[in-house]
């Protein structure tokens, strides 16, 4: 047998594959591509070289004071001075944990929610929508079980962003919901109160309401009923969200054929078996984009309560940078504010993608 | 400071609320032991969380005596920060008992919104701030300059009003938020920025170099700033007004935080009744006798409280001026405690 050594296989001459392949047949295939290629380039080059050296190179880091700044870069160090502030406003240091307990917490709830196979699921969805805003109101309040009392005037900074984008999103979906069934219910009066709701808020915009709430309503109250100004702000964000949630729910409503609601009703479900059980989990899915658009839109609308002078993470930012005692840092603190906005928008919004994916159950037309 | 439009809203609902939140702020206070003054959402030198985030402030520290006179602890105070336009609602509908947010005395103000000023703790004005490169020294010499203003403000009917006395012509260049107009101004947009005085102080130190720009000396305004509280509440109106004097007179007696504890042993008639040793000053207007060495022992006089929170040695550093007292060549004066 002779034996037939095989040779092994010569790659690819790297004019096809290989980083140079590539180069040349996406970026450099034609004059016209390889000019368009390096005045790309030039852009790149002559936009993000300044911003990463302010942002990075030249930045400040490390210091206590305005003499740690150069000012040749960016002053971080402004940052991290006032992070605290920034992130828990007027709460007092001692009572931090109870914070960072409730940060620690919703990682740990939202994240098997992200991945796809996590042990206990349904669960720790469930309790994220139930026993997490107990705990955590219980936590931030305190006043019982030995706990400093902490009134909400303290709260600040990205907790009270956190708080009222949470308390906006888990109340506005049921409210929504129920707002969008009402409107399209079969019952006049129903129907009427729900479309003159939603209406009503929609017809506002989010600073009126705000306003109002912070402002008119004080002095319809009688004296001494005055209640909390954040709660008062609150129900009003909520009301506004719910009725754009309705909305955006009737979208998806609406879009449910005929037949799903007559294949219902010939099993013999009842209206509200029919609905939890066959159209709602159809129609939900089929906004989800809607739904987290609007998710999104509320939490960059929290900075509005900034103007009925609660500290959410804008105003924190906002008052920060007028203080003497730093040089003209507004950039700074803005560039922060701005990068957790998106860091929490952009999570939202890879996590509606991933629940869409998942939940696509092949009615891709 | 100044928003132009309070809205007709808040004056129909001062009308609305005149008499609903009136009386007992005093039992109040002392009921829940807590005081709560409403403050700016941040305003340097007058009503600014600082690093430890603790309010500080000329504005603050006047709430701080305030309490010190009737609780006895100048840091039983909850401050509430309350935007320009929702300061006085929150005031009428007794959210907050003091408002001490840099709110400038005007006529109207005091007789149709259904409260008081208690009287005047800063003398501010309009004023100019210009770069040193000009090299002006007043600003009638400025007639066609570019100037940067906030928007929204009296600041700029003032502006258009001293120009046109004075017959000169101006380009306005106008921005959104004090940030914005010092930075157009850094950046050249305009010659000179015009602002209350101490306003400008506080935006000059945000410039790169803040020794190129100077203040001009001309004050085209009154804006005397003071605490306000609720019409018909005469006990309370009582304390507030006695407070700020009091802080003037032990600055005008030389008491101060430091020397406080030997006064209390003097023999001078006017210290011993500052001190409550004779004539029971606290027991009329209804507070302990020792209101006022409370108020100097915890907070300081008038003038440490200057000192501290705008004065020479902050970052602010704006001089006594008209803030200093009458016998100092300003014009804190404050009627005699007897």
């Amino acid at each position: 047998m002779a034996d037939i050594k095989n040779s092994a296989d010569l790659s690819p001459p790297s004019e096809i594959i290989g980083p140079l392949a590539w180069l040349r047949s996406n970026l450099f295939s034609s004059p016209l591509n390889s000019i368009s290629t390096l005045i790309g380039l030039y852009i790149v080059y002559a936009l993000f070289i300044p911003v990463i050296d302010w942002a990075f190179v030249s930045a400040d880091w490390l210091g206590n004071n305005k003499d740690a700044c150069s000012l040749k870069g960016a002053c971080w160090v402004f940052v991290i001075q006032r992070l605290d502030f920034f992130i828990y406003g007027f709460y007092p240091d001692a009572e931090y944990w109870r914070v960072n307990i409730i940060f620690v917490l919703l990682a740990l709830l939202i994240m098997p929610q992200m991945v796809e196979k996590a042990p206990y699921k349904r669960f720790s969805g469930w309790f994220f929508l139930t026993g997490f805003p107990i705990i955590a109101g219980v936590l931030l309040l305190g006043g019982i079980l030995g706990l400093e009392p902490v009134s909400t005037d303290k709260w600040g900074g990205l907790l009270l962003t956190l708080v009222i984008s949470f308390v906006g999103i888990i109340a506005a979906l049921p409210l929504g919901v129920l707002l969008a069934l009402g409107r399209r219910s079969k019952m006049p009066a129903i129907r009427i109160i729900c479309t003159a709701f939603i209406e009503l808020w929609r017809g506002v915009p989010l600073i009126s309401v705000l306003f109002m709430a912070s402002v008119m309503l004080p002095l319809f109250l009688p004296d001494g009923a005055n209640f909390n100004k954040l709660l008062r702000a609150l129900i009003g964000i909520v009301m506004f969200q719910s009725a754009y949630m309705a909305e955006v729910i009737r979208g998806g409503l609406q879009a449910i054929p005929k037949g799903q609601y007559e294949a219902a009703a010939s099993l013999g479900l009842g209206y509200w078996k029919s609905m939890s059980l066959i159209i709602l989990p159809q129609a939900l899915k089929l906004v989800i984009p809607g739904i987290v658009n609007t998710f999104i839109a509320l939490f960059k609308d929290t900075t509005l309560v900034l103007i009925i002078g609660l500290f959410d993470l804008l105003q924190t930012v906002n008052s920060a940078i007028v203080d003497p005692n730093w040089p003209q840092v507004s950039t700074e603190g803005f560039v922060f504010a701005g990068f957790v906005f998106w860091i929490f928008c952009f999570s939202m919004s890879r996590y509606s993608i991933a629940l869409e994916r998942k939940l696509d159950t092949g009615h891709k037309r | 400071m100044k928003y132009k439009s309070l809205g007709i809203l808040t004056a129909i609902a001062a009308v609305a609320t005149f008499s609903v939140a009136s009386a007992g702020t005093l039992e109040n206070v002392k009921k829940k032991d807590l005081l709560t003054c409403g403050v700016s959402t941040g305003l340097p030198g007058f009503s600014d969380p600082d690093k430890n985030k603790k309010w500080t402030g000329l504005d603050a520290d006047y709430c701080k005596a305030v309490a010190a006179a009737v609780l006895g602890d100048a840091n039983k105070v909850k401050f509430v920060p309350l935007t320009a336009k929702e300061r006085f609602t929150a005031l009428q509908s007794g959210e907050i008992d003091i408002l001490s947010r840099n709110t400038t005395w005007t006529q109207t103000r005091d007789t149709s919104l259904g409260l008081n000023f208690a009287g005047v703790t800063y003398y501010d004005g309009q004023g100019f701030m210009v770069s040193k490169k000009l090299g002006v020294k007043s600003a009638k010499e400025l007639s066609g300059a570019a100037v940067c203003i906030q928007a929204g403000t009296t600041t700029e009917l003032n502006l258009a009003d001293y120009f046109r006395f004075n017959n000169m012509k101006y380009k306005s260049v106008v921005y959104d938020t004090s940030d914005q107009t010092i930075k157009g101004f850094e950046a050249g947009r305009c010659d000179m920025l015009t602002s209350d005085q101490s306003q400008l102080y506080a935006l000059m130190t945000k410039l790169k170099d803040p020794a190129s720009a100077m203040v001009l000396p001309e004050i085209i305004s009154k804006e005397p700033l003071g605490p306000v509280v609720r019409q018909g509440d005469d006990v309370w109106f009582n304390i507030n007004k006695w407070t700020l004097n009091a802080l003037i007179n032990a600055e005008e007696m030389g008491i101060t935080s430091q020397n406080i504890n030997e006064k209390k042993s003097s023999k001078d008639p006017s210290v011993m009744r500052f001190v409550g040793k004779s004539k029971n000053l606290g027991k009329k207007i209804s507070l302990d006798n020792s209101w006022a060495v409370n108020i100097i022992a915890q907070v300081g006089n008038y003038g440490e409280i200057f000192e501290r929170n705008v004065g020479k040695n902050t970052p602010l550093k704006i001089a006594r001026g008209l803030n200093a007292l009458w016998n100092k060549g300003g014009i804190m004066y404050a009627p005699p405690m007897r």
